[in-house]
């Protein structure tokens, strides 16, 4: 290990704070709120490989595999979804989405 | 010398991920997103998993990210520097919470007593292969099923009717 682990725990939990803050901020815009949740699965993914550091184990860095396999899945289906968006209301801003008609 | 790597690359890591969330261009925020992968990936070589971070380069910078930029750039968004950013009433709420969340996990964090790790065993890449196979052979079935849908339902939603 050459960092403690509560310093890879703490650059984790910056990085998912700013994901976070990126979602909340951008509500208006459904790409950026896409890029906030990639941020945060990064973060997870760091905290799992620390994990797997930390204790000598290899099952973190499957599951860091897994949250990457699980990722690629979500973002595809996610922009799938917002080229259709686009294609019937030609914007991305959600609060144009908020009717289920039309 | 890799603790110093570890912390330039996390200083890294973190600000190209501020100026990603704070771009007003959906294409510029994902340059420094793939900026802020690459520094991620070298973390992860640093904590001893190459293979997860050679990954990350091929699946979350190189595959990923492109398919946001094609998204982005097949979508005729017009002109989003006019559009404008997020104002005060949309930053306070959000550096609130974010706030509050990273002060509660760091003084969570910082409780625990750090115990001295022993020598401990390195993860090979084999290892992990054998973990991968035999121990979540069934996670990575379902996960195959699982990529299999999200291409199925991306083309039922993709096609032009």
């Amino acid at each position: 290990m050459i960092v403690p682990l509560l310093h890879v725990l703490i650059l984790a939990g910056i990085l998912f704070v700013l994901g976070l803050v990126c979602v909340l901020v951008w509500r208006s815009n459904i790409i950026m709120m896409l890029i906030g949740i990639e941020v945060m699965l990064n973060a997870a993914m760091l905290a799992f490989v620390g994990g797997a550091n930390r204790w000598g184990m290899a099952d973190g860095q499957v599951f860091a595999l897994m949250i990457m396999a699980m990722t690629s899945a979500e973002v595809s289906l996610a922009l799938a979804l917002v080229v259709y968006l686009h294609r019937r209301k030609r914007t991305v801003n959600t609060d144009e989405f908020s009717e289920m008609k039309g | 010398m890799e603790q110093t790597l570890f912390y330039i690359l996390a200083v890294v890591a973190v600000i190209a991920t501020g100026f990603a969330i704070t771009e007003k261009h959906a294409v510029h925020a994902i340059v420094y997103l793939v900026t802020s992968f690459f520094a991620l990936a070298a973390v992860f070589y640093l904590l001893g998993a190459p293979l997860v971070a050679v990954f990350e380069v091929i699946i979350y910078a190189g595959a990923i990210m492109v398919l946001f930029l094609f998204v982005i750039m097949m979508l005729d968004l017009g002109h989003p520097e006019k559009a404008g950013r997020p104002g005060s009433r949309d930053w306070w709420p959000a550096l609130l919470l974010g706030g509050i969340t990273l002060a509660a996990v760091i003084s969570l964090f910082s409780n625990q007593q750090p115990t001295a790790p022993g020598k401990l065993p390195f993860v090979s890449i084999h290892d992990f292969g054998r973990t991968l196979f035999q121990n979540y052979g069934i996670a990575v079935e379902v996960i195959s099923m699982q990529l299999l849908f999200a291409l199925v339902g991306a083309l039922y939603l993709g096609r032009r009717r």
